[in-house]
């Protein structure tokens, strides 16, 4: 089992990545689960969503406590050590920033690998507004090859519709192009 | 048939397209679920062929459900917690009435403080309204529990109530196998219900019941939801046969050899199967039952399954304050005594509010139900997760 943490603010589409993500790997064949940490839901606050994945049914119901990745939507929330909480020994983070990888080894100690890309930036370009939804899904892929990219095209055309499909799909394959990695060699 | 990911909100919503119902009488506001956003899309976009009615109150929403569902219309509407309290007189009558009314209600806390998260006290407050309820364990269920109780609503004209843990299973997006449409118009024909209503045909409906009447009007909903035991497991036979799927009015996990079993009802039952996994491979001899129908309460289904239990732990998520036991430990209290068999109960409470039940939680659980079933002495009602 894979379990994802995300972390974002209100309105950068955190809970509808975790469900594009849960959505491809279903669509693969496998199991997942994606839910989110609910509360009083608000622009900008901090939110909370998971992603498991499996190769058979998921029973387990419980919140993650322990992920073996995650992904940061907004760098500002690294400013709070809480991103980098519970992450699994050889553990993987993605993280939307224009700063270089290696910048955030002290944020996620246990990480083997910590993938960084500029998706506010690649948003604003191919959408047009920053919701860095999309685009951090693309570093995601790079760094983890969780899924296939043209199966998440596929999920981002059943989603929305017609062009605002493919700009998103444009904001994850430049991000995918885009992302840095810097790899300690862990077991992912 | 289709393999798709989909959120509970959204499984049941699809289930009520494809009952392919009338009417749906909703209140839109918090506490109301994304199942009628989703049901109100179907409908303005011409998938639902149905009458969607906004209301201005839960309160109100059930009683257009009553009017609607006594015309012989195919009825449904969803709510929550404090939703579901500001029904609570009206959900009598629809009982009372012999309506033939579907509802999902996604189980959240109710007030004070103020919470929307995930426990069975809102469901648990109407447990003595005359409605069948029933409570599923995950986004599957969810949907095949709609689609059996419009069935079982229709036959025995008792409304039903379908339980799921929110967030936990109606904010969740998981694997749902979607049938086609066309088999569940097969299990459920579209056709002209009982009909008492009708411009036709002059009738008072709701009247005054002095005490010459009233009594006897009571208890057709004991004669009623006690027949109904029947129609249920007949309904989930014939849903195995089309489908492929059954449920009993309870599940049982690992009981065949049980010394210690925990007893629970809705999503948390998926996790406990995850510790009694773990328990068996270290030589537990520890089992599961979850209870999926609790009004008709199964106590025949239980008691087959206690033969050798040498104690049981019940997990309740709603509390009864100053009882003898909080809902669901009583009624297996009570199904015992019935059954002649003494074995010791312990009584534990948790997840109330959203609380997180953890994989600990649920093993200190057991490791207490077995403390109980060696000494055969039950402790006071453990409240598990509670910070002191």
């Amino acid at each position: 089992m894979l379990e994802i943490r995300w972390h974002g603010r209100g309105g950068q589409g955190v809970v509808t990545a975790a469900e594009i993500l849960a959505t491809a790997v279903v669509n693969e064949g496998k199991y997942a689960q994606a839910f989110a940490a609910f509360g009083p839901e608000r622009r900008g606050a901090p939110v909370l969503a998971f992603t498991r994945i499996n190769d058979n049914e998921i029973l387990l119901r419980t919140q993650i406590y322990e992920p073996d990745i995650v992904v940061v939507l907004d760098k500002s929330l690294c400013n709070d050590n809480g991103v980098g909480r519970g992450l699994k020994k050889n553990g993987i983070a993605v993280v939307n920033t224009s700063s270089s990888p290696e910048v955030l080894l002290n944020i996620f100690p246990n990480a083997s690998k910590i993938a960084t890309v500029d998706a506010t930036r690649i948003a604003i370009e191919k959408l047009g507004v920053p919701v860095t939804n999309t685009a951090i899904l693309g570093a995601l892929i790079r760094a983890t090859r969780i899924v296939k990219i043209e199966t998440i095209e596929n999920v981002l055309k059943e989603k929305f519709k017609g062009v605002l499909a493919e700009k998103n799909f444009n904001a994850v394959k430049e991000a995918y192009e885009r992302t840095l990695i810097f790899d300690r060699g862990g077991l992912l | 048939m289709k393999r798709v990911a989909l959120s509970g909100n959204y499984a049941v919503a699809y289930a009520v397209k494809m009952a392919d119902v009338d009417v749906i009488a909703a209140y839109p506001i918090t506490p109301q679920t994304p199942i009628v956003e989703k049901l109100s899309e179907f409908v303005a976009d011409g998938l639902l062929d149905a009458e969607y009615i906004n209301v201005e109150s839960e309160h109100s929403a059930l009683s257009a459900c009553i009017g609607s569902s006594l015309t012989g219309a195919r009825t449904f509407t969803a709510t929550s917690s404090q939703g579901l309290a500001y029904m609570h007189e009206v959900l009598f009558m629809a009982s009372s009435l012999r309506t033939s009314i579907v509802m999902a209600n996604v189980n959240r806390a109710l007030s004070h403080p103020l919470n929307i998260w995930n426990d069975h006290s809102d469901a648990m407050a109407e447990r003595d309204v005359g409605w069948i309820q029933f409570w599923v364990n995950s986004v599957q269920e969810a949907f095949d529990a709609t689609i059996q109780a419009f069935k079982i609503a229709e036959e025995v004209l008792l409304p039903v109530m379908i339980n799921l843990d929110g967030f936990i299973l109606s904010h969740i997006n998981e694997v749902l196998i979607l049938p086609d449409e066309e088999l569940v118009r097969e299990f459920i024909p579209s056709k002209p219900l009982f009909n008492r209503l009708s411009p036709k045909l002059a009738y008072t409906i709701g009247v005054v019941g002095p005490p010459e009447y009233y009594y006897e009007m009571r208890y057709q909903i004991i004669d009623a939801i006690e027949r109904s035991r029947k129609n249920i497991n007949e309904v989930n036979r014939e849903f195995g046969e089309l489908f492929g799927r059954t449920y009993g009015n309870i599940s049982t996990y690992m009981m065949e050899d049980a010394d210690y079993a925990l007893i629970t009802m809705g999503a948390v039952s998926s996790t406990a199967k995850i510790v009694v996994d773990s328990l068996r491979k270290e030589g537990e001899k520890v089992g599961l039952i979850s209870i999926r129908c609790f009004r008709p309460f199964p106590k025949n289904d239980i008691i087959e399954v206690f033969e050798d239990v040498k104690s049981i732990g019940v997990l309740d998520r709603a509390l009864t304050p100053g009882g003898i036991g909080h809902p669901l430990f009583t009624e297996i209290v009570t199904t015992l005594y019935d059954s002649s068999k003494i074995i010791p109960v312990q009584s534990f409470v948790g997840g109330l509010g959203g609380r997180d039940i953890t994989i600990d939680d649920f093993k200190q659980m057991y490791k207490i139900i077995k403390d109980v079933g060696l000494s055969g002495r039950r402790k006071p009602c453990i409240y598990i997760g509670l910070r002191e």
